[in-house]
C-alpha cells in the first residue's frame, strides 16, 4: 500500500461527498429528481433499441469487440432472459421451486409448430399468415396470434401440471415438476404416431415454422416488413420483436408484483399457513403463479421456434430448466432487475461468452481447454456459491433479503387433507 | 375455474387409484397367460435390476430421513463411483475374462472395498463442503444447492473420464445358473443378488443394533432432542452421508458389471431410485428396497412383455408417471410410514 492512499483516507472521511467520482456525481445531482429515476432506464432502453445499428462497429473494436454478441445470439439471449422472468414468477414471487420449466418452453414451441407450419398436411387452413402461398398444406395462423395461443395453451398445461402437484410440499413439488419436464419431451419425441396419427413428427421435429410479419397491405400502407424470415434485415426484425416481448414481460412482472395476486404470492412464499388464515386461497393463487409463469415461457418458446423456424425434441432437456433456475438465483429470486441481469449474463455466457473466454484463454496460454464442455459445471458452481455466500442474489429484492435474513416459515408438511 | 380447482374428494381419488391398480393387474395377468415363459424371465430381470436400484434408493431415503433433503447429487455420486470402479478393475487390478475365478473374485472384492470407501468419502465431502453451512437455512436453499452439486459432481466426472461410455470385460460369466421350463437365470444376475443381500442385511444390523444406528434414528426423529441427550448430530449426519455414499458405491460397481456407464448416467438412474424411495415411503429403509424392486419390475415388464406394452421409448415417462401418481394418491408410499413431522 502506498503512502498516498493512507493520507487520503482521513480527508475522505471528513468530506464524504468529495471523491474521485465528483465529475459524474456533480452533474447527476443537478438533474431533477423525477427525471433521475427514469434516466438510467431510458439510456439502457435506447442502447438496446439501437444495438442493431451499433453491433458491427462494436464488433470491430480490438480485443473487446469479440465479446459483443451478434444479433442472432442477441435474440437467443433475450428469449432466455424472458423465460427466466417467467420462471421468476413461479420461483421468485411464489417460492415454488419448479425444476421442469423446460416443459413450458417445449409446449410453446410445439404450439407454434402445430399452428404455423405444414405439419398437418390433411388440412389447409390459413388465417392471417404472411409470405405463404394460399394453397399451401397445413395450418398457417398468423404468428402474432400463435404467440398468444401458445402462451394460453402453455398456461393451461401449467394449470394441468399444477392441479395434482401444487398441494405437495416444496421439495416434492420440485421433483414432480422435474418429472413433468422429463415426460413432456419424451411424449414429444415419441409422438409421431399416436394411434397412427403424426402429432409431433418424432425426433425430426417440426420444421419449417412460419415467420412473423405484417403482410402486404400493412407493408404498402406504412412500410412495415412483410415477413421477418424473408426480409433483408431478418435478424434486426427478430431482435426488435423479442425486445418488445421482453419489455412486455418486464412490465407485466412489475405490475403483477404489486397487484393483489402478487401480494398473495409473496404472502404464500413467506408463510403458507398464515396466508391461508388471512383468507388467501392457496391452490388458486399457486395455480395462477404456474399459469402466468408458464404463459411467458410459452410465448418465448413459440417466438424462438419461429425464429429458428423449427421445434426439435433435442432442444428440450433438464439442463435448460436448471440453466434458467441459475439465472433467477444469480440475479436474485423475485427481483426483476436482478433476474434481467442474471438472465442476460448467463445466456450471453452460454451462447457466446464461454466460447470467447475459452478462446482468449487458449490463445494466451497456448493450451487447448474446452471450457464450453463444462458449462453446466460452471452453472452448478454458480448456484452452490450463490446459495452459500449470497443467497439473495446479485441484485436482491428488498423483501426477499429480509426473509432470508430473518427466516420464513417454510416447514409446512403435506398440505393434503387425507 | 373455481369448480376446476376445487380439490377432488379423497374418496373419488381412492377409486381412481384402485381403478389404475386393477387395470395394471389385468394387464399383468393377460401377459402371464399369453406367454408365461417370457413373463417369468422378465420378472427375474426386474428383481435383479430392482436390487441395484435399491442400493441407490437407500441412499436417498437415509439422507432424507435425517435432513429431509432430496440429495439431488446422489445419482451423480453413484455414476462417479461406477466410473471409479472401472478404473479399479481396468487399471489397478487389470482384470480380464481370462483370469482364473479366484483372481476375479479377489479383484472384485478389492474393487468393492475401494469403491465403497470412495463413495463414502465423496459423499461426506459433499456434505461438509456444500450442505453443512445450510443446515439452518430454508430447506429450499438446501435443495437448490443439491441441484448445483449434482452438476458439479457430474462435471468432475466428465473432466476425469470424458464423454465416452466405460465398460468392463465380462468378468462374471453369462452362463445359466438354472433353467426351469425355458426360464433362464444367469450367473452375472445372481452375483447382483449375492452381493446385494448381505449388504442389505449388514445395513439393517447397522441401523437397528449399533450405537451409531440408534443415534441415526434418534436424529431422524428430532435432531434437537438427539443433541440434548448427547448424540453428536454433526457426526451422525456425516456418518449417514458416508453410509449412503458407500451404498451408492456398491450400486455403481454392480451397475458397471451389467451395463456401461458414463458421467451423466447417474441423472436418470438417480431419479428412478428416488421414485423408488418415494414409492416405498421415503425415510423407510424396507420401503426403499420394496419400492426399488417394484420399479425394477415395472421397467422390466414395460420393456420385456408383449401384450399392450408401451416399450422402452416410454420407460421414463411411465416411471415419472408412477412418481406423480404416488404423490397424488398416496404420498406416504406403499408402507405408509409416517415421516417424522418436524414443523
Amino acid at each position: 500500500m502506498s503512502e498516498g492512499s493512507s493520507t487520503e483516507q482521513p480527508s475522505r472521511a471528513r468530506h464524504p461527498r468529495g471523491g474521485t467520482f465528483d465529475f459524474i456525481t456533480g452533474p447527476w445531482q443537478r438533474i431533477p429528481e423525477r427525471v433521475r429515476g427514469w434516466l438510467p432506464l431510458a439510456i439502457v432502453l435506447a442502447i438496446a433499441l439501437l444495438y442493431p445499428y451499433m453491433v458491427s462497429d462494436l464488433k470491430s473494436l480490438s480485443t473487446i469487440g469479440d465479446f459483443f454478441p451478434e444479433l442472432d445470439s442477441a435474440v437467443y439471449i433475450l428469449v432466455f432472459t424472458m423465460m427466466a422472468l417467467g420462471l421468476n414468477i413461479v420461483v421468485g414471487y411464489s417460492g415454488l421451486l419448479d425444476l421442469g420449466y423446460v416443459a413450458f418452453y417445449a409446449a410453446g414451441a410445439y404450439t407454434a409448430g402445430w399452428l404455423a407450419s405444414g405439419q398437418f398436411q390433411q388440412v389447409s387452413f390459413h388465417f392471417g399468415s404472411v409470405g405463404i402461398q394460399r394453397d399451401t398444406e397445413g395450418i398457417h395462423v398468423s404468428v402474432w396470434l400463435v404467440l398468444l395461443i401458445a402462451g394460453s395453451f402453455t398456461a393451461i398445461v401449467g394449470i394441468l401440471i399444477g392441479l395434482p402437484t401444487l398441494r405437495l410440499r416444496g421439495d416434492y413439488l420440485a421433483i414432480v415438476t422435474l418429472g413433468f419436464g422429463e415426460i413432456i419431451p419424451q411424449v414429444v419425441r415419441n409422438g409421431d404416431s399416436f394411434g397412427g396419427f403424426n402429432v409431433t413428427n418424432g425426433t425430426f421435429g417440426i420444421n419449417p415454422i412460419d415467420s412473423p410479419g405484417f403482410g402486404d397491405s400493412l407493408n404498402d400502407a406504412v412500410g412495415l416488413p412483410v415477413n421477418f424470415q424473408q426480409s433483408f434485415d431478418k435478424f434486426r426484425l427478430f431482435y426488435w420483436g423479442i425486445l418488445a416481448l421482453l419489455l412486455i414481460t418486464v412490465f407485466c412482472s412489475w405490475r403483477l408484483r404489486d397487484s393483489r395476486l402478487g401480494r398473495a404470492w409473496i404472502a404464500i412464499r413467506e408463510d403458507e399457513t398464515a396466508a391461508a388464515a388471512m383468507g388467501v386461497p392457496l391452490m388458486r393463487t399457486k395455480t395462477w403463479a404456474y399459469a402466468i409463469g408458464a404463459f411467458f415461457g410459452g410465448v418465448a418458446g413459440a417466438y424462438y421456434a419461429s425464429f429458428k423456424s423449427g421445434a426439435f425434441p433435442s432442444d428440450f432437456y433438464f439442463n435448460i430448466s436448471v440453466f434458467l433456475l441459475c439465472m433467477v438465483i444469480l440475479g436474485g429470486m423475485g427481483s426483476i432487475w436482478g433476474v434481467l441481469a442474471g438472465g442476460l449474463m448467463l445466456s450471453w455466457l452460454n451462447i457466446q461468452g464461454l466460447a470467447v473466454i475459452g478462446d482468449k484463454f487458449n490463445e494466451a496460454s497456448g493450451r487447448n481447454f474446452e471450457i464450453a464442455k463444462y458449462q453446466f459445471g460452471i452453472y452448478g458452481t454458480i448456484i452452490v456459491l450463490m446459495m452459500l455466500f449470497r443467497p439473495t442474489g446479485l441484485i436482491p429484492e428488498r423483501r426477499r433479503k429480509r426473509e432470508l435474513e430473518e427466516g420464513v416459515h417454510d416447514e409446512t408438511f403435506f398440505d393434503v387433507s387425507h | 375455474m373455481a369448480a376446476l380447482l376445487r380439490r377432488p374428494r379423497p374418496r373419488a381419488l381412492d377409486l381412481i387409484g384402485f381403478g389404475f391398480l386393477g387395470l395394471l393387474g389385468i394387464w399383468l395377468l393377460v401377459n402371464l397367460v399369453k406367454d408365461p415363459q417370457r413373463f417369468f424371465t422378465v420378472l427375474l430381470i426386474g428383481v435383479t435390476t430392482g436390487l441395484v436400484y435399491a442400493l441407490v434408493a437407500l441412499g436417498y431415503t437415509l439422507v432424507y430421513g435425517i435432513l429431509q433433503l432430496i440429495n439431488f447429487a446422489h445419482g451423480d455420486v453413484f455414476a462417479f463411483t461406477g466410473l471409479f470402479a472401472s478404473t479399479m478393475i481396468l487399471t489397478v487390478f487389470d482384470l480380464t475374462e481370462q483370469d482364473s475365478a479366484a483372481v476375479i473374485v479377489l479383484g472384485l472384492l478389492g474393487t468393492l472395498v475401494a469403491v465403497v470407501a470412495f463413495g463414502a468419502t465423496l459423499n461426506t465431502v459433499i456434505e461438509r463442503v456444500a450442505y453443512h453451512r445450510l443446515l439452518r437455512a430454508p430447506r429450499l436453499a438446501l435443495l437448490i444447492t443439491a441441484v448445483g452439486m449434482s452438476f458439479i459432481v457430474q462435471n468432475v466426472a466428465l473432466a476425469i473420464y470424458d464423454v465416452n461410455f466405460r465398460r468392463v470385460p465380462e468378468l462374471i460369466p453369462r452362463s445359466d445358473v438354472f433353467s426351469i421350463g425355458g426360464v433362464h437365470y444367469q450367473w452375472n444376475k445372481l452375483s447382483v443378488v449375492l452381493i446385494t443381500i448381505p449388504v442389505l442385511l449388514m445395513l439393517t444390523w447397522l441401523v437397528r443394533s449399533t450405537r451409531q444406528g440408534k443415534g441415526m434414528r434418534a436424529t431422524a426423529q428430532d435432531p434437537d432432542a438427539a443433541a440434548m441427550v448427547g448424540i453428536d448430530v454433526n457426526r451422525t449426519i456425516s456418518f449417514t452421508f458416508a453410509l449412503a455414499g458407500g451404498l451408492a458405491g456398491v450400486g455403481g460397481l454392480l451397475f458397471l458389471l451389467q451395463f456401461n456407464i458414463r458421467y451423466d448416467s447417474g441423472f436418470e438412474l438417480g431419479l428412478i431410485a428416488f421414485t423408488a424411495a418415494v414409492l416405498g415411503g421415503i425415510g423407510n429403509l424396507t420401503g426403499a428396497v420394496l419400492g426399488a424392486v417394484v420399479i425394477g419390475l415395472i421397467q422390466a415388464f414395460n420393456e420385456g412383455l408383449t401384450w399392450f406394452t408401451p416399450g422402452s421409448d416410454w420407460t421414463r415417462s411411465i416411471i415419472f408417471g408412477v412418481l406423480i401418481a404416488i404423490l397424488v394418491f398416496r404420498p406416504q408410499g406403499i408402507l405408509g410410514e409416517q415421516v417424522a413431522d418436524r414443523a
